[in-house]
């Protein structure tokens, strides 16, 4: 039903469906608003010229990869000219002058932006209650109770659910802890998560800056290497940015491996998973050995400290990195008698709860007499967990785990934030190692509700990750 | 009696690095533009923004290192130093903490009559900060963005200093070395260098006591103001029965006086952890090694010479070592002509000083004339002109005025050398002078002035005052 990157592009180039007639349709839908993906939706007028350019290049029969292709963008990509808050009160008024490095390189390829996608506050969360905006409601509903409106999963939840209820064709995420992957598993959909480094961050409003990862919310898992094309490019104003030699992971990615191929499944991960869960990772098994892919039993050693690490480690560089919003050069300024009370009000009025927790949590972790015990600590289990990572990987060329613990859960369910922080605990691990994760549906649960499973990859190895992942998609796919 | 005290003053110099942009900015470091001209949205912290790491500064660092006898080292990390305040735009300074760039260095500086070694824990590179105003208007306070992000290098000394002037010969020798290998302009009136004087003080032998923290101090005169004040104020409070408060101060610069800013209690926790949007420095040998050459020579090197080579006295060698400009100018003139060093050295700081001091010119703007000083000078050295009439021909010879032969006959100032003329003058002189000759053979050399300077009349000032002596002596001898 829903049309890949590829077939909108070839009924553009033969002329089924022009470029203002494809926004058209992918606006009125966002504009319906019914489940509060888009914080803001850009009308036509307003993309006339990106619009009739694009038409320009495919008359001229030199479209550009992405022409005239309807993207959501993350609410969290500094978008020139456009309003760019985080979801978040205290930029609910901002307005970049700039264009981030990965959302102009979209541009470039000649996509078009139809929104700012909602998001939890500043990237903050797991299922986009967080928002300023309001929550963003999961497209899916739950077939034994059918009025429940479900979480899309977070942060980057206004991007899934476009992509699900196709509002755009794909859209820009962020993960930092499992953002893409953690709502693309719960909406349905493909998420990827590339490796740290591969995906500038420059202009993207940061959350964890050792963590934060661009990467694409689409349809299917050629859709994600599209995209992937145009944003993993070295960008020389990021240090972190890698400067390797990027591939076309466009080419190859329908064929199957040369090589024998061996995956290895996380048995401590699968420890007091529901059946439903058990069911993904038994399906996508199945439908890979079919083509001779080698499954074995891996263990890690630091699954366990996984979590509390990342909640050490993402508070401290958020409650840092969210310094800079204190009202005095930009976004909301709450009035105050003195300097202290202007900090002080602002960003208590500013701020979320959970974000002040996380500013708290962070601040916390690096005080005096703290520091060593928490930060110092946390990042020695960083290296520990990163290590674990390459021992399996020596071992196999991938690793196959659920992408959540659970389906999609009722808004409002999860008030808990330590409940609600478990439902990262097989995406938080690959972020803190800092490799590449793709999220792909893999089944319905019992309520008929989508799941999906995780595929993770060495450093840099997004080509065969994703044709990993294509090849499992064809096995696996389902329509809702 | 302050006299079984001593002072233990630590010093924290910050030194603006000589960059063309800032430390993690494209944007331009330079003072004196209009206010939030050289800002971007690295250094305004506009969100989504990062750092990325201007290696001259690096460079600097690591020529630096060579000058004060630093441990390079090849592994330094930056880091976040978090507080508020409006004019720190990204909500925390950029700074190196754990690992610094150099460490364990030393200097040499003069104490009385001794030579005295100052150890400096460390230097790091950091950020500096914003000004924020707050005399333009009663309600609102003003924030000029220009200087954030700036490159500094912050010094840090052990507390082995223990007098005002041991601090001022200290701050000077650095100042002096920073300008040699051209990594800060030295201007502290502009705030390129300032400094944070640390200052306990002891009865003679004793323990340390606490420590009081003087920010910012950025004349030599305030830094000697606020050292002697500071001084005599714990000494008053522990004579008066009381203990000192690890404070932070402030110094007057209108009253001469310290005051508290902060005391301990209130201190910041400035969390610091490692800069995420950053890599570590990582240095090989070959890089550090490269910028060795970069250095030059070193002040204490140019003394040398001058004393070895050139036999200029100390005293004369030193004031012209003190600053750079005047040793290139120096130089540039030895190797543009033969006149004897010693010789040129005595009228660059004679006269040449006193007329560059006059005309408030800089040293560097005389560059262009050390063909026509020389010349002057070489005139001055062979008797063509006299003493007299190269002083005045020197300042229309730097303003440009005309070539030193040119004026020299322009002027009539040229000196008469020749004895037969001078021995008609000579005679002449000697005239009806019997009595002073006898009293002259008779032993009384006061005498001799008295016909040089006859003579030197005589010839309207003009004669060659060593030639006239001679023959002068030849006469009154017979």
């Amino acid at each position: 039903m829903k049309n890949s990157i590829s077939q909108i592009k070839k009924a553009l180039i033969e002329k089924k469906i022009s470029v203002g007639e494809l926004y058209d349709e992918y606006l009125a839908k966002a504009k319906s608003g019914n489940n509060n993906s888009f914080n803001l939706v850009i009308d036509r007028e307003n993309n006339i010229s990106s619009i009739n350019d694009s038409q320009n290049r495919y008359d001229n029969g030199n479209p550009l990869p992405l022409d005239g292709i309807p993207l959501g963008i993350k609410d969290l990509f500094c978008t020139k000219g456009i309003r760019t808050t985080a979801s978040s009160k205290i930029l609910s008024n901002f307005i970049p002058n700039y264009e981030s490095f990965v959302t102009q390189q979209l541009l470039n390829d000649g996509s078009i932006f139809i929104g700012k996608n909602n998001c939890d506050e500043f990237a903050m969360g797991s299922s986009n209650e967080t928002s300023y905006f309001g929550p963003v409601i999961n497209p899916w509903k739950n077939k034994n109770s059918q009025k429940d409106n479900l979480v899309p999963g977070g942060s980057s939840g206004g991007s899934a659910a476009a992509v699900a209820e196709g509002s755009c064709v794909a859209s820009m995420g962020t993960d930092t802890g499992g953002s893409i992957r953690q709502p693309a598993s719960l909406c349905g959909i493909v998420g990827l998560k590339p490796t740290f480094g591969s995906c500038s961050r420059w202009g993207i409003v940061a959350f964890a800056s050792s963590l934060d990862q661009a990467g694409p919310l689409t349809n299917c898992v050629e859709d994600a290497a599209y995209i992937l094309n145009s944003i993993n490019k070295h960008d020389f104003n990021d240090s972190t940015s890698s400067n390797h030699q990027r591939e076309d992971y466009l080419v190859d990615i329908n064929n199957s491996f040369e090589k024998k191929i061996k995956i290895g499944i996380p048995s401590d991960y699968l420890e007091d998973v529901s059946d439903d869960i058990l069911n993904q990772i038994d399906n996508t098994k199945k439908a890979l050995s079919k083509h001779g892919i080698e499954f074995v039993d891996v263990k890690f050693k630091t699954t366990e400290y996984a979590l509390s690490t990342y909640y050490i480690l993402a508070p401290a560089e958020a409650s840092s990195n969210l310094a800079r919003y204190d009202g005095i050069r930009y976004g909301v300024r709450e009035d105050g008698e003195s300097l202290d009370d202007i900090y002080l009000n602002s960003r208590t009025k500013g701020f979320g709860d959970e974000v002040t927790r996380r500013i708290l949590i962070g601040a916390y972790v690096l005080s005096a007499g703290y520091y060593d015990a928490y930060y110092r600590q946390a990042q020695k289990v960083r290296r520990l967990i990163k290590n674990d990572f390459q021992r399996i990987l020596n071992e196999v060329d991938f690793i196959l785990t659920p992408t959540t613990p659970n389906e999609a859960f009722k808004i409002g369910d999860k008030l808990d934030p330590i409940s609600m922080y478990k439902n990262d605990i097989y995406t938080v691990p690959t972020s803190l190692a800092g490799l590449p994760g793709i999220s792909i549906p893999s089944g319905l649960s019992k309520n008929g509700l989508p799941l999906g499973v995780q595929f993770i990859g060495n450093y840099f190895e997004e080509k065969s990750l994703l044709q990993l992942a294509a090849l499992a998609e064809k096995e696996l796919s389902f329509n809702e | 009696m302050s006299n079984n005290w001593e002072m233990v003053i630590g010093l924290e110099v910050h030194a603006q690095l000589k960059t063309s942009s800032k430390l993690f900015s494209s944007s331009p470091n330079q003072f004196g533009s209009e206010p939030n001209e050289n800002v971007n949205f690295i250094d305004s912290g506009m969100p989504g923004m990062l750092p990325v790491m201007n290696f001259g500064c690096i460079e600097m660092a690591i020529k630096t290192g060579y000058a004060l006898n630093f441990k390079i080292n090849k592994h330094s990390v930056f880091e976040r130093k978090n507080y508020f305040y409006p004019d720190l735009p990204q909500g925390y300074q950029i700074s190196q903490f754990e690992f610094p760039i150099l460490s364990e260095g030393y200097i040499n500086i003069e104490s009385g009559d001794n030579q005295k070694k100052i150890r400096i824990e460390r230097a790091h590179l950091e950020q500096d900060a914003g000004k924020s105003i707050h005399d333009i208007d009663p309600k609102y306070s003003f924030i000029d963005l220009n200087r954030v992000g700036t490159p500094l290098l912050e010094i840090v000394s052990y507390p082995d200093l223990s007098s005002a002037d041991e601090v001022i010969n200290y701050m000077s020798s650095l100042r002096q070395l920073l300008m040699y290998i051209d990594v800060c302009d030295g201007n502290m009136q502009e705030g390129s260098l300032r400094a944070d004087v640390n200052l306990s003080v002891r009865k003679k032998g004793q323990e340390l006591g606490t420590r009081c923290e003087i920010k910012n101090l950025n004349s030599f005169k305030f830094i000697k103001q606020a050292i002697e004040y500071e001084f005599q104020r714990q000494i008053n409070i522990i004579d008066g029965g009381g203990e000192i408060e690890q404070n932070t101060m402030l110094f007057d610069t209108s009253t001469g006086e310290t005051r508290a800013m902060r005391s301990k209690e209130f201190s910041h926790d400035y969390r610091y952890f490692p800069d995420p949007d950053l890599l570590p420095v990582n240095l090989s040998q070959e890089q550090i090694d490269k910028i060795k050459p970069l250095v030059g020579e070193l002040p204490q090197d140019k003394l040398n010479k001058y004393l070895d080579n050139y036999s200029l006295d100390k005293d004369i060698a030193k004031i012209i070592i003190a600053e750079k400009q005047n040793a290139n100018l120096f130089e540039k003139m030895i190797s543009e002509s033969t006149v004897k060093p010693k010789f040129i050295a005595a009228w660059l700081v004679g006269d040449i000083f006193a007329f560059i001091k006059e005309n408030n010119l800089e040293v560097n703007s005389l560059n262009d004339k050390t063909k026509d000083i020389t010349d002057l000078l070489r005139l001055i050295s062979d008797d063509v002109i006299s003493n007299k009439a190269g002083k005045e021909i020197l300042p229309k010879v730097l303003n440009g005025e005309g070539k030193p032969s040119e004026l020299v006959k322009e002027l009539g100032l040229e000196q008469v050398s020749d004895s037969g003329e001078l021995e008609k003058i000579i005679d002449e002189a000697l005239v009806g002078e019997e009595e002073n000759i006898l009293k002259f053979q008779g032993g009384s050399d006061r005498v001799l002035g008295y016909f040089v300077g006859k003579c030197l009349k005589a010839t309207k000032g003009k004669g060659n005052p060593k030639l006239i002596n001679k023959i002068l002596l030849e006469r009154l001898k017979k």
